[in-house]
């Protein structure tokens, strides 16, 4: 075992902040939605709002980040090893078989995790918070000129993608306790440091960044 | 170093972007509403430009025998004022837009569901009318000195018109045998020389006593309000601003206003930061369509929802109002004699001449669409006897921009119909003198008192009558609470039991769901968690068999 730096000072302090809003967020929005009532419907919404609007503003920071620092090429999608991916968690993971996708500094992310957050990141997110944000504007419909949306139609939309993140967290929150110990993943989202077993070399597809030699 | 310094600034500054455009965070609240301070300011001068002393009046000064003396007194300076009266509800006592022949209106053919109806019942029910000697057909509307300007305009207190007398008070001592009060004669020197601007007991004497009785009609208006605590009513509070009934129901040539019938108390919503010459009453007039400064929300809710919704959030919130009127139970007898029953809060649940009734207290309104304006049924009309029948209702619709939720006090009632012409009846009530046994107060005889009453009116009545359901709403509009008291949000946005829970045809957050989307929801995140335990389980299982080998 080796630990690498794998995770930087921003990108800790993005994931956890995102997790602290997603948080917030599903508590008062389901909340909002009659599930329980805990913080009262008035101070929830006003929460939920205040948090929905930071995490959006905040997104625009992320894809800022992504896309000078080149890290979007850790979220290309790729076909190859998931499938070994996929059988690991279905089968290996059971038989004490090591991961075959490690990760590396070049490489953070699995195929299997790659397309996750891709849909994620690209896809799950901004539409949620576009029809949260559809929904807080829901007052200046008519002056936009978008009476023709109904209000059910978009809350249902918002209801339907919160379920997917939801169930999201549930796995994702799940499968940091995969790394060797149970604590070792969220360990390194929190240090940076993670643990690497040596030897195992890093095959150039897997690579992302300017370091890659199979681009240079 | 200095980057993260910079991703943290930027991370703060969208914060507040947020943070600005959701409005001030919690726990900043400033309450002060635009419109509130000028509103404030116009009201702290209470001395108004007068140049008159009446007592000096030496017109004010002759014995006077009667009311009408008074009054042609009155007009000897202000000589067109029953002039304007005489086009006023107050004198008319008819919907402004009714012709001639529908007579829409208390003083013609409008139904509701308290007495039902004027017609042959005028001496009792004329006490309030700004006027003198309405008690029957043939009372002459064009007669100037028939208007009463003391009820409104006297500020000794001591002013009483006699409750059955046709608006005239007494000449001598006299007894009312229904309260056991006695009515003395006005002192009409010091009545007519005390005049001035209305006061809340001027209206009040007749307003707060609708239906014949403290808070029987209105839930909103009874006597609690001649000397109110803000925490009843905000605006007339005697602790608070201490309004009188005219500060919002300004007047022009005698003509108050208010919502009258179908007509709305007003046009535009606007208010006086748009345009200083602008009705004064709404809320809107002075506290604008954007009145919450801490909750941006609230002022969201402003184009379908009606102040009052939120700020009213219950009526008769110090005496007890009627909410329910039996007319078929009544006519009962004890001992040949008839009587009354007094219920827990004070108030009869049973009278011979009137039937049953219920009485509340603190009641939630009802809440519906609302334009502005109000349909009423009148004798002539056609009504369906198979369900209940709305005597009256708001109109408006979700659709309708100029409708909002509007909270109403809906009074239920059980009044004779016509079986066969399928219309109410009015009745003969009020007994013309001590031998009619034709009115129901005296003979206690339903088709005696309904055909005498529907020959009263000239109405066709086939003789044939049984009781039916009936409602009669009246808008809240008074009794606003303190901003403490306000309706919280879930108290309308709930699953179950809310306010607004009869409203249908719009989504509103908290109370509707997709019931197919919450039963795949929460299934799939069942499944989830099921799946994920599971594997957890296969794990330690297998890394527990490991180690045993």
């Amino acid at each position: 075992m080796t630990t690498t730096y794998l995770y930087t000072r921003y990108e800790r302090l993005w994931h956890w902040a995102q997790m602290l809003m997603i948080m917030i967020l599903l508590f008062t929005g389901f909340e909002i939605k009659g599930v329980y009532s805990v913080l009262g419907f008035q101070t929830a919404v006003k929460i939920h709002n205040i948090t929905g609007l930071t995490w959006l503003c905040s997104f625009f920071l992320f894809i800022f980040w992504v896309f000078t620092t080149g890290e979007w090429r850790q979220y290309i999608p790729t076909t190859r090893k998931m499938i070994q991916v996929a059988r690991y968690y279905a089968i290996g993971i059971f038989k004490g078989e090591s991961h075959p996708v490690p990760k590396k500094k070049d490489a953070k992310h699995n195929p299997l995790q790659r397309l996750t957050y891709l849909l994620l990141a690209a896809i799950l997110l901004p539409l949620q918070m576009a029809t949260g944000f559809f929904y807080w504007f829901f007052n200046s419909w008519d002056a936009w000129g978008l009476s023709f949306l109904s209000l059910g139609f978009v809350a249902t939309l918002h209801l339907i993608f919160a379920f997917a993140i939801l169930q999201f967290v549930i796995i994702h929150v799940y499968m940091t306790t995969t790394g060797h110990t149970v604590f070792a993943h969220i360990k390194a989202m929190i240090t940076g440091w993670e643990d690497i077993e040596k030897g195992v070399d890093v095959e150039d597809w897997e690579k992302a960044g300017r370091n890659n030699p199979a681009k240079n | 170093m200095k980057r993260s310094l910079f991703m943290f600034v930027l991370f703060l500054l969208s914060w507040m972007f947020a943070a600005h455009v959701t409005g001030p965070p919690l726990g900043f609240a400033d309450e002060t509403a635009p419109g509130r301070e000028s509103a404030r300011k116009k009201v702290e001068d209470k001395a108004h430009w007068n140049t008159t002393d009446h007592s000096k009046h030496k017109v004010l000064q002759q014995a006077f025998k009667s009311g009408p003396e008074v009054t042609k007194a009155c007009l000897t300076c202000h000589t067109e004022a029953s002039l304007q009266f005489h086009k006023t509800i107050h004198w008319t006592w008819m919907d402004p837009n009714s012709t001639e022949k529908e007579k829409r209106g208390k003083g013609g053919y409008a139904i509701n569901n308290f007495c039902i109806n004027m017609l042959s019942n005028e001496p009792r029910c004329t006490s309030c009318h700004a006027g003198y000697g309405w008690k029957d057909k043939t009372f002459d509307f064009k007669d100037q000195s028939r208007v009463d300007c003391l009820v409104c305009h006297e500020q000794t207190g001591t002013y009483k018109k006699f409750p059955a007398g046709a608006g005239y008070p007494v000449d001598k001592p006299t007894l009312f045998p229904e309260n056991n009060v006695t009515f003395m004669p006005p002192d009409y020197n010091k009545v007519a020389q005390s005049v001035g601007l209305p006061g809340r007991k001027n209206c009040g004497t007749c307003h707060f006593f609708g239906g014949g009785g403290d808070g029987v009609k209105h839930g909103d208006l009874d006597s609690s309000l001649f000397k109110p605590t803000k925490s009843l009513d905000v605006h007339m509070g005697l602790d608070g601003r201490d309004f009188p009934c005219v500060r919002c129901h300004s007047t022009s040539l005698h003509n108050i206003a208010g919502r009258v019938y179908s007509t709305p108390a007003a046009q535009d919503r606007e208010s006086l930061v748009e345009n200083d010459l602008a009705s004064k009453i709404t809320c809107e007039s002075c506290h604008t369509s954007t009145p919450h400064m801490d909750n941006k929300k609230a002022n969201d809710h402003t184009d379908k929802v009606a102040c009052q919704s939120c700020h009213i959030p219950t009526f008769a919130r110090v005496n007890p109002t009627k909410m329910r009127w039996d007319w078929s139970k009544g006519g009962k007898l004890k001992d040949g004699k008839p009587y009354e029953e007094i219920g827990s809060l004070g108030k009869p649940v049973y009278i011979s001449k009137k039937g049953e009734m219920v009485w509340e207290k603190n009641v939630k309104p009802q809440y519906f669409w609302y334009n502005g304006s109000i349909k009423h049924l009148t004798v002539r009309d056609t009504i369906d006897p198979t369900s209940v029948v709305n005597v009256n209702e708001p109109l408006g619709s979700m659709d309708d921009k100029r409708s909002r939720i509007f909270p109403f006090k809906v009074h239920q009632g059980k009044q004779p119909y016509d079986k066969v012409n399928k219309n109410l009846l009015v009745a003969h009530l009020f007994p013309r003198n001590p031998d009619d046994k034709a009115a129901y107060w005296k003979g206690f005889d339903w088709p005696k008192a309904i055909e005498t009453g529907m020959a009263y009116a000239g109405i066709p009545y086939s003789g044939e009558y049984d009781f039916v359901e009936t409602t009669y709403v009246y808008p809240t509009t008074h009794m606003v609470a303190p901003a403490s008291q306000v309706v919280s949000c879930r108290e309308c946005h709930t699953r179950t039991d809310g306010r607004l829970m009869h409203l249908s045809g719009f989504y509103m957050p908290g109370r509707d769901h997709n019931r197919l989307i919450d039963v795949l929801g929460w299934g799939i995140l069942s499944l989830t968690l099921a799946g994920v335990l599971l594997h957890a389980l296969g794990r330690i299982v297998t890394r527990t068999a490991k180690k045993e080998d």
